[in-house]
């Protein structure tokens, strides 16, 4: 193996709560006064490390996702490294040039053209003049601003002005570039861009990107290798897609089990009751389901008294509340005690995202005997397949893949 | 992105003080240019009068001291009171708007220190350096004054004097000394908002305790050593011997002045770059 491009040792962060944030004067003096008097325990500033004991080293050429829930310190971590904070233990040692871009258009300067602000902006960056000079007709093409390079920023609508800072910051030329969830902005087919500009400059250039997203169909695609962090610590490292799922898992955003023990009205009737419901991935209960992978979602219930006529209905519902869906077995008799409603998604078939299933029990057809609002929801995800290079949202409440070809178009014969 | 080839960036903790980096600022050179030229660019965009301003601002201040000088009746010799003003004004506004836009240094650009890192101290230099400009159209300014009053009955009184040739030590000593304060202003407002407010009203009693509208010579004696102890005070008579041919300050008090200078540009470096190390976690 190489040496490390990247070696961090022991790193650690500590804030002082109660103690960030300017004071004033007054406050600062009372604050000693009460030291000195002996009252430390009332404005002792309490510590808390936001990072503590990382250590991992990148491989020249690794494309290195950062995950992590909010709070669990990869923002910290990415402003250790790129120098704009310091650590407060622990070190790390960046080997070549190192641009990191913690959101795109820094320095922008509203009033001053499009123009004067490539300059700006790569040298704050970190380029020299010469070098933005030689990019300059590369950075315009790849923004398509040509025609309002002289026009003030101010005056662009936010895409130019996302296009042109992205464009600034694309063409750096590092051996080490540390970018943060920037690529959020911007409309899709330009993140499609962003993302195959970075992908290029890693695999082809050899650099060595490092890289936080919330985006995990992103960091899976994309990336190589992934550190999940929390509480400040690493987690995990490891293959991409291995720790994204791990992620996933973990986070348990969708309920994979639901059992109703109490007989509420809004899972009982006189002829039925609604028992439990789970999602089911390979025979195991899980909330959360990869995209390319078929699922069940299967409930159980029981008739009470008397044979009863009984079929179901399941609405599903996505994160924003559309109804994506409404579907139903077959209507059969049914003996008095437990029986099981199973319905399974095809793979590839949901979009990403959160899904809620409201869960109907009908007797003869048209008789609702038990409405279960909201009774399970799950939660598919990116496993970064058949997106190519693309990272951003795919829209739609189903993802289905459809036949398609592309071809000439054929000769007419007369 | 560190300027360079094959670079080794080594992150850790630093502990007590540091002094300049001369090899990084210099690395960063193009920066520091660009950054001069956003100032100067940005400054009077959508202006009508764009840099004539700078002319205007001292032309309307000198206006208000000789009405001033009327009621208060400040004997300037055979002086025209005019250039005297002038001749004054320039040192200190060229002091006043250095620290001015060098004391908010960290507070305003607390944006683009979160995201990016280049040496801060290239934003104070780099107002140290667009306000040069200013400068040098007040220069010219006086200069227009100067020979318009040499065809006048007073031509006699006044003329450059030997010490000219010390202007760009003057500029430059004033330009180190209005770093070194806004430094200090910058870094103290960082931790405490109070200085913002400090540093507003401590420029206005400066004003009144530099010998700008009035000459050194009238202070009474038993003041002399007081005002002599203000480093403001050599550059702004030393700008009048220059360009008035008045007698400039004595060798003690040119000492003093150079030498309280260089202790407050170089604690103020200090003091900056200890603040300016973990600024983005207090701000």
């Amino acid at each position: 193996m190489s040496t490390p491009v990247i070696e961090v040792r022991d790193l650690g962060k500590c804030y002082r709560l109660g103690a960030i944030g300017a004071t004033t004067l007054r406050e600062e003096f009372s604050a000693q006064w009460a030291r000195l008097r002996g009252r430390a325990g009332a404005a002792q500033p309490k510590d808390f490390w936001a990072l503590s004991d990382i250590a991992f080293d990148v491989q020249p050429g690794e494309v290195v996702g950062l995950i992590g829930h909010n709070g669990a310190g990869k923002s910290t971590l990415l402003k250790i490294l790129s120098r704009i904070t310091e650590p407060t233990r622990g070190r790390a040692v960046l080997r070549g040039r190192v641009a990191s871009l913690l959101e795109v258009g820094t320095g922008f300067h509203p009033d001053l053209s499009g123009r004067e602000n490539i300059y700006l902006n790569g040298a704050i960056l970190g380029m020299t003049r010469e070098e933005i000079r030689r990019k300059f007709d590369e950075i315009v093409a790849f923004a398509e601003v040509a025609k309002f390079i002289d026009t003030p920023v101010k005056r662009y609508s936010s895409g130019m002005y996302v296009r042109l800072a992205f464009a600034v910051a694309a063409h750096l030329e590092p051996e080490i570039l540390v970018i943060d969830e920037v690529l959020a902005v911007g409309d899709a087919a330009f993140q499609k861009k962003c993302l195959g500009k970075i992908g290029e400059v890693s695999r082809d250039a050899g650099r060595t990107v490092l890289f936080v997203s919330h985006n995990m169909g992103v960091v899976a695609n994309l990336c190589s290798r992934a550190i999940l962090l929390k509480d400040g610590r690493v987690l995990k490292d490891g293959p991409a897609n291995q720790v994204v799922s791990s992620y996933i898992q973990a986070g348990a955003q969708g309920v994979g089990e639901v059992e109703w023990r109490a007989e509420t009205p809004d899972v009982t009737s006189e002829r039925l009751r609604l028992r439990a419901a789970r999602i089911v991935l390979d025979g195991v209960a899980t909330g959360d389901v990869p995209i390319d992978r078929e699922v069940a979602l299967e409930y159980d219930f029981e008739v009470r008294g008397a044979r009863a006529n009984v079929t179901s209905s399941i609405h599903l519902f996505d994160k924003q509340g559309v109804w994506v869906l409404c579907s139903g077995p077959a209507s059969a008799d049914l003996e008095p005690g437990r029986h099981r409603h199973r319905v399974t998604f095809p793979a590839n078939f949901l979009n990403d995202g959160l899904y809620t299933a409201s869960i109907f029990l009908i007797t003869n057809v048209t008789q609702i005997q038990v409405q279960k609002r909201e009774a399970i929801s799950f939660c598919v995800y990116e496993t970064g397949t058949g997106r190519e290079e693309y990272g951003g949202a795919i829209g739609g409440c189903v993802r289905p893949r459809l036949e398609w070809r592309t071809g000439p178009v054929p000769t007419v014969e007369n | 992105m560190n300027p360079g080839p094959r670079t080794e960036t080594v992150i850790a903790p630093t502990s007590g003080w540091r002094f300049l980096n001369a090899r990084e600022l210099w690395a960063y050179r193009d920066l520091l240019w660009l950054m001069v030229w956003r100032d100067l660019a940005s400054r009077y965009k959508q202006t009508v009068l764009g840099p004539l301003w700078f002319v205007v601002q001292p032309l309307v201040t000198t206006l208000v001291y000789l009405v001033f000088n009327k009621v208060a009746r400040i004997d300037l010799g055979t002086m025209p009171p005019a250039l005297f003003y002038l001749g004054g004004l320039l040192a200190w506004n060229y002091f006043a708007q250095t620290f001015q836009s060098t004391s908010v240094t960290l507070v305003n650009n607390a944006g683009l220190f979160g995201k990016v890192y280049f040496p801060r101290l290239i934003v104070p230099l780099s107002a140290v350096i667009s306000n040069l400009l200013a400068l040098a159209i007040q220069l010219a300014t006086f200069a227009g004054f100067y020979l318009a009053y040499k065809t006048t009955a007073a031509a006699g009184t006044f003329g450059l004097g030997w010490a000219a040739v010390l202007l760009p030590l003057l500029v430059l000593q004033v330009a180190a000394f209005s770093l070194g304060v806004g430094l200090w202003i910058a870094a103290l407002t960082a931790k405490f908002r109070d200085f913002s407010i400090v540093a507003a009203f401590m420029i206005q009693l400066w004003f009144y305790a530099t010998p700008v509208i009035y000459p050194l010579a009238q202070v009474p004696e038993k003041w002399r050593g007081l005002v002599a102890l203000n480093p403001m005070t050599m550059p702004v008579e030393g700008f009048r011997a220059a360009l008035l041919g008045t007698a400039f300050p004595g060798a003690g008090l040119c000492a003093l002045s150079v030498g309280l200078t260089l202790a407050v540009v170089a604690s103020g470096v200090l003091v900056f770059q200890r603040i300016e190390k973990n600024f983005v976690d207090v701000i």
